[in-house]
């Protein structure tokens, strides 16, 4: 899993590369919240999932921890870029009521 | 066409993408759409992931899950029969197990919906499990069957 990030308009893109399983979640968090606290000055947070090929409910709780992490600093946190796969798992979850996908 | 096999890997979660797609790669021969390709990788995946985190919650490479894959035709349709197997703590109430949302471990960031997710994107799912004895999850799906209106699509084998 590889996460990059950049700001453009006070708005921080979050770019996720890979798998989300249990495996790779936690090296995953770490890098993130790292990011996060990097751009806490930012006035919104984009998660781009186009480049997730495989996810399971370990990414329910993963995007659940990133969204809880970006309200700290008061970001509000959407989702793009949606695999129909990682859809399914999210739309399933209820995830969008938090996180809305844009 | 029947099949027939049988995986033993240790429980450790570095094995998790490799019985997902073992698995997958197992269930190619009955010509599954992407979507079924990835529902079973999925399910697998939840399976595996509970055994490592909670049948056995350590990192032991002696602990063992066992996978048994059986491929076969039913009415007209590619059926794959997986059973996921573990020898660890068992569960104490497998009804609450399975509630949506429900996990023993909020504080990991788990979402609670892994069997919900094994139920939903599997045709058949059922659970046993004995406290101290293990657990073993079984679940089918039918291939080719299309359902909701999604449109057969061929694997990239």
């Amino acid at each position: 899993m590889q996460i990059k990030a950049m700001t453009n308009n006070n708005i921080v893109y979050m770019t996720l590369q890979g798998e989300i399983d249990e495996h790779s979640a936690e090296r995953a968090r770490r890098e993130a919240d790292r990011l996060i606290d990097e751009y806490a000055a930012a006035e919104s947070a984009v998660i781009d999932l186009s480049g997730v090929s495989f996810m399971d409910s370990t990414g329910i709780g993963f995007l659940i921890g990133r969204y809880k992490r970006f309200r700290r600093f008061g970001i509000p946190v959407y989702v793009t870029n949606l695999t129909q796969s990682t859809d399914k798992i999210l739309e399933m979850s209820g995830v969008y009521t938090l996180i809305p996908k844009i | 066409m029947e099949n027939y096999m049988k995986l033993e890997i240790a429980a450790i979660s570095e094995n998790e993408s490799f019985a997902r797609s073992a698995v997958a790669a197992f269930a190619l021969s009955l010509n599954p759409t992407l979507n079924d390709l990835s529902d079973i990788k999925t399910a697998v995946s939840e399976a595996v992931t509970n055994c490592v985190v909670h049948a056995y919650g350590s990192k032991s490479a002696r602990d063992k899950i066992t996978i048994e894959c059986r491929t076969k035709e039913e009415d007209g349709f590619g059926v794959i029969h997986i059973t996921v197997t573990d020898s660890g703590c068992g569960i104490d109430d497998v009804e609450q197990a399975t509630a949506p949302f429900y996990t023993t471990l909020p504080s990991e960031e788990r979402s609670g919906m892994g069997f919900t997710i094994m139920q939903t994107f599997m045709d058949e799912f059922s659970v046993r499990s004995a406290k101290n004895e293990g657990t073993q999850v079984c679940m089918s799906k039918r291939i080719g069957w299309v359902k909701n209106g999604e449109i057969r699509e061929l694997a990239d084998a």
